[in-house]
């Protein structure tokens, strides 16, 4: 087994991708939720309220 | 390093109302709470996973990859489980719920498989001395990523919106199955080889270490769960715009027909 | 129900045999893809009679995937899903009138490449039995999964791009499954390749299976 200083680039490799996919993911789907509900009127998003079956339509 | 930590300062959005009273973006009290407990879990993950653990007997410092790795490739599995669940239960029920449920637990689930591959191949470089093998779990994930990208390939065409839903419910009843084929097929060709089975397992776990893999699992299945609630409600969102748009264009219409 | 499944199957083997697609381009196609293969692989050197299963197989699956989506193709211009919808015809039946089609190409397809490769890679074909079983078992396995995908993509203006992506990893167990039963019947060990067989029908009966439970949902009308 090779010593920790080899290792090192591999962990925090690691680490950095999950850290920046899950934030990157996270940095999107959150701008993405803001400019759709500037779309949406209120009444249709209520977060409070769980959506029943098929009250989409 | 505690980037974890940084990057999930997204998580809790400042609760603030938008002008017509309805909430802004798709944060709610139970994801603010559930984000608060990521924030910490993933803090905590990070220091002690990469700081207060001590380095395994076998694996040395690569153990620390093993407070993620496992992680998100269990979390990945969760996500196809509920793309399955989700896309079966629409397609007895027609309940547009389950179909956007289906939705979004397929696409974070891409995103941990990927998180998971990569992890993976970055654990095996130092540990196997290559970055990829053809062990049946390596490959049946890697086909698990192709399946759902080909899933999401799908959803993001255009058109009707009932059509497609029942066409990914389709191919997302199916994913389930599919893994489980390629994952059999696969360990039945390698055993016939006689390959050495590549155990991560295998080490010998001190009781921080294994606390701290325990609450990897705990932090992730918590993100996955925030993640999701706000991923079915950006779906959601976009449903109703698009319904939003069509009632307006159906108004104007009507509006112009009066005016005659 | 059988009687409609032999209608369907015979229809569309009909259509195929008039149009001569099959015959004119895809077969060609199967030969083009043996000589690229050897091309690729130099046949000095014995990669091609060492690969020789492996080789055929995927020039199945690229071959018959052009089969597949041709056999949509016919459905979807002449907007004859909704003829067939409307024939009163059930959707299993539908799916299995459409395999057996598809499944039928399939295995002239594979007769020709077996010719092909004994020919071109001169490949010692023996293990008969475990060979026919193995290239039967694969076929109907390729054309249930196939047609079930088929079907789903066949509407979409992307499906020539779509149906490769979806359908080449379902079928992925099929490849590994013929590959491993051809190099036993190859090898002269056809012992070894008996539960790959095995392996392959388990395969096709379960997409039969969900083929003719699943094929309702993706002929439904918006």
């Amino acid at each position: 087994m090779s010593t920790a200083a080899d290792n090192a680039p591999y962990i925090i490799a690691g680490w950095a991708a999950v850290a920046g996919g899950i934030g990157a993911y996270v940095a999107v789907l959150v701008r993405r939720g803001r400019a759709l509900s500037a779309q949406v009127p209120a009444d249709r998003r209520r977060w409070s309220t769980t959506p029943a079956e098929g009250s989409v339509r | 390093m505690t980037a974890p930590a940084t990057s999930d300062a997204e998580l809790a959005p400042a609760p603030a109302a938008g002008a017509d009273g309805g909430p802004r973006g798709t944060g709610s009290t139970a994801t603010r709470a559930l984000g608060a407990v990521v924030l910490a879990g993933a803090a905590a993950l990070a220091g002690l996973g990469l700081f207060g653990t001590p380095e395994d007997v076998v694996q040395g410092a690569l153990v620390r990859l093993l407070y993620i790795h496992p992680q998100a490739a269990t979390t990945a599995y969760i996500g196809c489980f509920l793309t399955t669940v989700g896309s079966g239960v629409y397609l007895w029920r027609r309940s547009v719920w389950w179909d956007l449920v289906a939705l979004a637990s397929a696409e974070i689930g891409a995103l941990f498989t990927a998180l998971a591959l990569i992890t993976g191949s970055l654990w095996g470089r130092p540990a196997w001395g290559t970055y990829w093998v053809w062990d049946a779990r390596l490959t049946s994930t890697a086909m698990l990523m192709l399946l759902l990208l080909g899933y999401l390939a799908l959803r993001k065409l255009p058109g009707d919106t009932d059509v497609r839903a029942r066409q990914a419910a389709v191919l997302g009843l199916l994913l389930l199955p599919n893994v489980i084929l390629v994952r059999q097929s696969v360990v039945w060709w390698r055993t016939l080889h006689q390959l050495p089975t590549l155990d991560v397992t295998g080490t010998n776990i001190s009781g921080l270490q294994l606390f701290t893999m325990m609450l990897g699992f705990a932090v992730f299945a918590v993100l996955f769960v925030w993640l999701l609630m706000h991923r079915f409600r950006v779906a959601w969102l976009e449903r109703q715009r698009d319904e939003v748009l069509v009632d307006e264009a159906i108004r104007a219409r009507v509006a112009e027909g009066s005016g005659r | 129900m059988f009687r409609d499944v032999a209608l369907v199957a015979g229809k569309d083997l009909r259509i195929e045999w008039r149009s001569r697609v099959g015959i004119n381009q895809i077969g060609p196609f199967a030969v083009l893809v043996l000589v690229l293969f050897a091309f690729a692989l130099d046949p000095d050197r014995g990669v091609l009679a060492k690969a020789t299963p492996g080789l055929y197989w995927i020039a199945v699956l690229l071959c018959g995937l052009l089969a597949i989506q041709r056999a949509f193709a016919v459905e979807v211009a002449d907007g004859a899903t909704d003829a067939l919808r409307l024939s009163g015809i059930e959707p299993a039946a539908l799916f299995l009138g459409k395999t057996l089609a598809v499944a039928a190409q399939l295995l002239v397809l594979a007769a020709l490449l077996l010719v092909g490769v004994a020919v071109l890679y001169s490949a010692t074909l023996g293990g008969w039995p475990l060979l026919m079983a193995t290239v039967v078992s694969a076929s109907v396995g390729i054309a249930g999964a196939g047609t079930l995908y088929g079907v789903l993509a066949a509407g979409l203006r992307v499906r020539e791009t779509l149906l490769p992506l979806l359908l080449l990893p379902v079928l992925a167990p099929v490849l590994i499954g013929a590959t491993r039963a051809f190099e036993a019947a190859l090898a002269g060990t056809p012992a070894d390749g008996w539960p790959w067989f095995g392996w392959l029908a388990v395969f096709a009966v379960i997409y039969l299976v969900a083929g003719a439970a699943l094929f309702g949902p993706l002929l439904e009308e918006a």
